[in-house]
């Protein structure tokens, strides 16, 4: 996993609330054994017109945010599925974190798995960076992990919160996976004390 | 201390605490499908490493198959059967018990859990699709997982988690006739939304929810994530064990007495905590129907559809005028009336026998309505069978119904079983969002029985007029 630590981009507005995950990636497109490559079809039914040509008022379509790398969005962001492919489909694009008054929590948790930075800020903060980020290009936002701030075009800083696990996960770019390992002995020792009634499944 | 449903599973599986209070948590079962699993077995590989449990993992496809009887001959669609394919080679490589298409086991993941008795109270369960929560029916802690999770689990039978919120939704009294699991669910989320939930763990609870089966257990639960929930569940009772014992892979003779004696403590202590409680009435639900592109968007079917001038919220009324353009519906019409071009009856939701006989009890000795397609597609191979040998598959063909194999079908538009652009569809599945069961596709959220009545009529019918 990359590395999340500093980032300054191009923040994209997009005003709308229960964005579900489905509208993030549209299941027709979850069709691939890859991890890769699905940042095309993000968005794909708001990006696209049904002739596959791109709804130019669409905001990712917009020259000025066409490099944006990260999404400030309404209420309850990645809600529905617990599709991976969402995230996958933001990263492949170029987003490296999203800001909301809130999340879906398996979207949220999806986020961090994959270098993504999911912020929680208050809904009344976001609409101001809502504003910022519809300046375009010239008002870019930083991101600083470290010291848990967003800095506005105006060098204002906002605080904001992450798990402190989650947070350390991120700045060094941890593999999950590797980490439990390390809980190998413990794993072990809760499996010799399972019920005698816990049936396997076996002969299937 | 008093606990909970939810803290007594969550503290019988802390294998080891992280110094922030991150748990890591053992999985009980982890069922795998087609569509979540490539990225997460092409991990493992990358890595050399194994499949830590694969007595504790099964494996089915369910969203990609196609639900045509021909489907035995092959997949036509290539990035479906590549798709299919994969996991085959997955399954094989790494050793986990698979039921193929051929297999009268085969069905949506969330049905074939229990019905072979591999998901069982006091179990951690996790699934890469956030129906997981269904499982919680059982008395599980049941909830979905990113394919990055996916491939924690198999490697490790683990997940990092930190433990959810309580939440309490009682629905007391009992349930008008006509109304089902579904119709309880729906008015759950019309009154918390789909954000209702989030970062708790729901438990139902209450006169309505004890007295429901298994399948109306399941189907409330299947659908706590659409109120935002990280899992549902309810207590395990007379109900649970019965529906539980004889099942396949179910402890057995004095194995099932010891599980029995341990799944009686499970259930919340009295003066257990909950961080949120929610009472519903179950006498003043009538059957609901959703008329926008989220699951709150609900109303009864006697009801109109909202006016977004009344929301004083500027962002939800936005929202609302979206829902109305995007469904093609009129502030305060009726809901009922509304006709329907296609009927699909089937999903995780409401696909099980029980269902299947609601939805024969208002198709019997009636026809379709001119121009209306009906899908009716049972969960599983053995719901199929038991359907056929019920005389249930009958009466929906000798209703005009089309009779399908088992699979996701049309609750999500990855198979051949999708709406066209503009097309309207009464919907036993779960999610009404833009496209998701084809793209323009409208979709309004009901009970099978609800479903049925709108087959005959041909248009959004209170079912209670027809039976």
């Amino acid at each position: 996993m990359e590395k999340f630590t500093h980032l300054t981009a191009p923040a994209a507005p997009l005003n709308l609330a229960n964005v579900d995950t489905d509208k993030i990636i549209p299941a027709r497109f979850l069709k691939t054994i890859k991890r890769s490559g699905l940042g095309k079809s993000l968005f794909a039914d708001m990006r696209y017109n049904a002739d596959g040509s791109e709804n130019s008022a669409f905001v990712l379509n917009q020259p000025k945010y066409r490099q944006a790398q990260i999404l400030v969005a309404g209420d309850n962001f990645g809600c529905g599925s617990s599709r991976e492919h969402a995230p996958w489909a933001l990263l492949d694009f170029g987003i490296r974190c999203v800001i909301a008054p809130s999340f879906a929590d398996i979207f949220h948790g999806n986020c961090f798995k994959n270098g993504i930075l999911p912020i929680v800020l208050p809904a009344d903060v976001c609409e101001q960076l809502m504003d910022d980020a519809a300046q375009g290009a010239n008002a870019r936002l930083t991101i600083d992990l470290e010291k848990q701030v967003v800095v506005r075009p105006d060098g204002e800083e906002i605080h904001f919160e992450v798990d402190a696990f989650r947070k350390h996960c991120l700045l060094n770019g941890l593999d999950d996976i590797g980490l439990t390992l390390e809980h190998a002995a413990a794993i072990d020792a809760y499996e010799a004390k399972t019920p005698s009634w816990k049936p396997a499944i076996n002969g299937v | 201390m008093s606990r909970t449903l939810f803290d007594k599973i969550w503290d019988a599986h802390v294998v080891d605490r992280l110094e922030d209070g991150t748990c890591v948590l053992y999985i009980d079962r982890h069922l795998v499908h087609e569509v979540t699993s490539p990225q997460a077995f092409e991990g493992l590989r990358l890595a050399g490493r194994k499949v830590r449990r694969v007595d504790e993992t099964i494996a089915v496809v369910d969203h990609n198959i196609p639900t045509d009887a021909d489907r035995l001959n092959g997949i036509n669609e290539p990035e479906s059967k590549l798709q299919i394919e994969t996991l085959e080679a997955n399954v094989a490589a790494f050793g986990v018990p698979y039921f193929p298409v051929s297999d009268a086991r085969q069905g949506i993941v969330h049905v074939i859990g229990p019905e072979q008795g591999i998901s069982l109270p006091g179990f951690t369960i996790v699934c890469g699709d956030s129906h997981t929560s269904t499982h919680g029916a059982l008395g599980a802690l049941a909830f979905g997982i990113g394919t990055s999770e996916v491939e924690h689990v198999l490697a490790t039978q683990t997940l990092l988690q930190k433990p959810a919120k309580n939440m309490l939704v009682r629905v007391d009294g009992v349930l008008p006739p006509g109304c089902t699991g579904k119709d309880i669910v729906l008015a759950i989320i019309g009154k918390i939304g789909t954000a209702g939930g989030t970062g708790h763990v729901i438990e139902f609870g209450g006169e309505a929810i004890r007295a429901l089966d298994m399948a109306g257990r399941l189907t409330v639960c299947n659908m706590s994530i659409e109120a935002g929930a990280r899992a549902g569940l309810i207590a395990p009772d007379e109900t649970t064990f019965e529906y539980i014992k004889g099942r396949p892979y179910a402890p057995k003779g004095e194995d099932f007495e010891k599980a029995v004696a341990y799944w009686k403590t499970l259930p919340s202590d009295a003066g257990a905590h909950y961080d949120k409680i929610v009472v519903l009435d179950a006498a003043g639900i009538v059957p609901q129907v959703t008329w926008g592109t989220s699951p709150e968007a609900v109303i009864p079917i006697t009801g109109t559809v909202p006016d977004p001038a009344g929301e004083p919220d500027e962002a939800r009324r936005a929202q609302m005028q979206q829902m109305l353009r995007y469904m093609d519906l009129q502030a305060g019409q009726k809901i009922a009336g509304t006709k329907v071009d296609v009927v699909f009856i089937g999903s995780c939701t409401n696909s099980r026998i029980e269902d299947m006989r609601a939805a024969a009890a208002v198709a019997k000795g009636r026809h379709v309505a001119p121009g209306v397609r009906v899908l009716v597609v049972p969960g599983s191979g053995l719901v199929k069978a038991q359907a056929e040998a019920e005389g249930l598959a009958k009466i929906f063909t000798d209703a005009g119904f089309e009779w399908r194999e088992a699979g996701c079908s049309m609750c999500l538009g990855m198979n051949p079983d999708k709406l066209t652009p503009g097309q309207r569809c009464a919907s036993t599945s779960n999610r009404n969002f833009e496209g998701r069961q084809g793209p323009g596709g409208r979709t309004h959220l009901l009970s099978p029985a609800m479903a049925a009545a709108a087959a005959v009529t041909g248009v959004l019918t209170d079912v209670r007029e027809l039976v």
